[in-house]
């Protein structure tokens, strides 16, 4: 574990020589992606020239609604095909790759509008996350006693997991009888089943009650102490700003900033992104009308 | 009271026919289809009906019976690839619309003159041509048995072979069903079910998994068109839609996702079936109430019934006589 943490150390400080650009190099990047493109019909969902997320940190990818980070989430998962675009991951082209492949590659998402399996106990849930499980193949599994041993290795880890989530006394309930919070809980836990090198936490705050955020933001960082890598997408600017140590702004499809979460927040380029470029303009301002005051507008707008 | 006691016996007769039997292995199949993996198969029909040409043919041809067997079970596993592999990579109605259709498809080329002397066109194959080499394998001696009120003879069409062939089978794919679906195997199935792309985003091949079960629960529905086969003729047109829907009736009424819920809800449904149509016709022709349902029209009505008791059922008991009700409980909203 004290292993874990000093790896964490090193990627942190190697983070703080990073340029504050976006598409900034990364001194050890896991995930890179170039020129990855998604339209739907007329419109351009995402167009990210460059991306790196760098390993062993927690990454926030934030940005205003239709900023397309969840689309950009779906591409690099497996879950959409991009127009254009290419991406690796530890050094391996991931591009093309369905979503199954992806998760056995290591990187393993979970959703924004979570997925548990309702007709199956949490227990269930957790195992059916087992890889390389030999019983999940058909021309063994009529057998027991093939499979009997990895079962019982494996639900040891499930409960040992699910008692860091406080889910071990939920094991043996159905899985659509948990909470919001509690089910996301579970999709994190089940993800973590999967041994994941890099988790994609799509939205995890997104409707779990207060009391429940605190306990999910420790659960991630967790993650990160024990040597995994986060990219997580999230609205909450509370929890952004709590546990990232590095921050992408998505806007119109684009990145448009990248840095550490205290300074990427005063960015002119993200406060424009949330609010408007023009939100300090006051439109009721007679100067409006004087089209000297409009090019000047104009021209600032053509710059950006 | 004489009446009544010969309708009983006959609707108590249905438990163990040989029909029952084969609805209940069709069944079995759309079970691991529906009730475990969640694919809308609506065309069993098909599967069954390709079933008993490929066993019939086969026979007609000299063939042996295990190899009738064999021939039965691909034509099944070929059906559900060609039905599969392109629609299970697609939204799950889509599998729905390809199955109805190509049940219906094959049960025109069964009709229709092109390949008649094979499948003998819309008249079918009589039971004489093949029946042959499977009452051969009787070990039963000849004559006539009874069982309490049920007697029937040995060996036949309507016999005692008939029935432990039939049962037999539907015990042995029982106890591999069983086996397979309570396996880490059941369970990605049973995930699939549930939302098949979180099961994808933790790194199982899906549409593999989706394939599987749709060829095995086709060639046990082609198994289902064997028994059916086995002491009736291989009519296309008594192997249609209707037959699907019976198949739907049953696996719903018994139980998905229960071991034993298609054969206990086919025992219970051609039992009920066989009361309620023998009931309304003795009705009929000694009472008044043939005044109102003349005893040309039991069948019709026996068929409305059917279809009222597939609806109330989904509205009323989706779980089915097995089916656990916590379970259901969740998702249906």
């Amino acid at each position: 574990m004290s292993d874990d943490k000093t790896v964490t150390a090193a990627a942190l400080s190697d983070l703080a020589t990073v340029a504050r650009t976006p598409g900034a190099a990364k001194p050890n990047p896991i995930l890179v992606a170039d020129h990855v493109t998604r339209r739907f019909g007329g419109m351009t969902a995402v167009d990210v020239d460059h991306l790196e997320v760098q390993e062993g940190v927690i990454t926030a990818l934030i940005g205003p609604n239709g900023a397309g980070k969840t689309t950009l989430f779906n591409l690099l998962t497996g879950f959409d095909r991009p127009n254009t675009g290419e991406w690796s991951f530890q050094g391996k082209s991931l591009s093309g790759k369905g979503g199954a492949a992806v998760a056995k590659s290591g990187m393993v998402r979970t959703f924004q509008l979570t997925k548990a399996l309702s007709r199956l106990t949490v227990l269930q849930n957790m195992l059916l996350a087992s890889p390389s499980n030999p019983g999940e193949k058909l021309a063994l599994s009529w057998l027991p006693f093939l499979w009997k041993k990895h079962e019982a290795e494996t639900t040891e880890k499930a409960m040992e997991i699910l008692a860091r989530f406080k889910l071990d006394a939920k094991a043996a309930d159905y899985a659509g009888s948990l909470s919001g919070g509690q089910r996301k809980l579970l999709e994190m836990a089940r993800a973590l089943m999967t041994d994941p090198t890099i988790i994609m936490l799509d939205e995890p705050m997104a409707g779990v009650n207060p009391a429940l955020v605190q306990s999910l933001l420790h659960h991630i960082q967790a993650l990160r102490d024990e040597g995994m890598t986060v990219l997580f997408v999230e609205h909450d600017m509370h929890a952004v700003r709590h546990i990232s140590d590095w921050v992408v702004v998505m806007a119109e499809g684009r990145i448009v900033a990248e840095g550490p979460p205290d300074s990427v927040m005063k960015d002119q380029a993200v406060v424009d992104a949330y609010l408007g470029a023009h939100h300090d303009t006051d439109l009721g301002d007679d100067s409006l009308l004087d089209p000297e005051v409009l090019a000047r507008l104009e021209a600032e707008e053509e710059k950006r | 009271m004489e009446e009544f006691l010969r309708i009983l016996t006959q609707s108590l007769g249905e438990l163990l026919a040989p029909t029952t039997a084969a609805y209940a292995m069709a069944a079995i199949g759309l079970n691991l289809h529906f009730g475990y993996t969640g694919l809308l198969n609506m065309g069993q029909a098909g599967f069954m009906l390709l079933g008993a040409y490929g066993f019939g043919i086969t026979l007609v041809a000299g063939g042996p019976f295990w190899l009738a067997l064999l021939v039965a079970i691909a034509a099944g596993v070929v059906f559900a690839l060609i039905l599969g592999m392109p629609t299970l990579q697609l939204r799950g109605d889509y599998l729905a619309i390809v199955t109805i259709s190509a049940a219906e498809i094959v049960r025109w080329f069964g009709r229709s003159t092109l390949w008649q002397e094979w499948t003998g066109g819309a008249s079918g194959l009589q039971g004489r041509y093949y029946k042959e080499p499977f009452q051969e394998l009787s070990f039963l001696p000849d004559g006539r048995f009874a069982l309490g009120p049920l007697e029937y003879i040995n060996t036949g069409s309507d016999s005692w072979w008939t029935r432990i062939v039939a049962w037999g089978l539907v015990a042995l794919v029982l106890v591999f069903v069983w086996l397979i679906t309570r396996s880490p195997w059941g369970r990605v199935l049973k995930g699939i079910r549930e939302d098949e792309d979180a099961v994808r985003a933790l790194g199982k091949n899906v549409y593999s998994y989706k394939l599987q079960a749709l060829v095995i629960g086709g060639a046990i529905g082609a198994l289902g068109g064997v028994i059916f086969a086995l002491p009736a003729a291989i009519v296309p047109d008594s192997m249609g839609r209707t037959m699907t829907f019976f198949v739907w009736t049953i696996l719903l009424l018994g139980g998905a996702a229960t071991v034993f819920g298609p054969v206990l809800g086919s025992m219970i449904f051609f039992a009920a079936y066989m009361f309620m149509r023998t009931g309304m016709r003795a009705l009929a022709e000694n009472t008044g109430v043939g005044d109102v349902i003349t005893t040309t029209n039991v069948e019709q009505i026996g068929g409305m019934l059917v279809g009222v008791t597939l609806m109330l059922l989904v509205i009323f008991r989706p779980q089915g006589i097995l089916g656990n009700k916590k379970e259901l409980a969740f998702n249906v909203r």
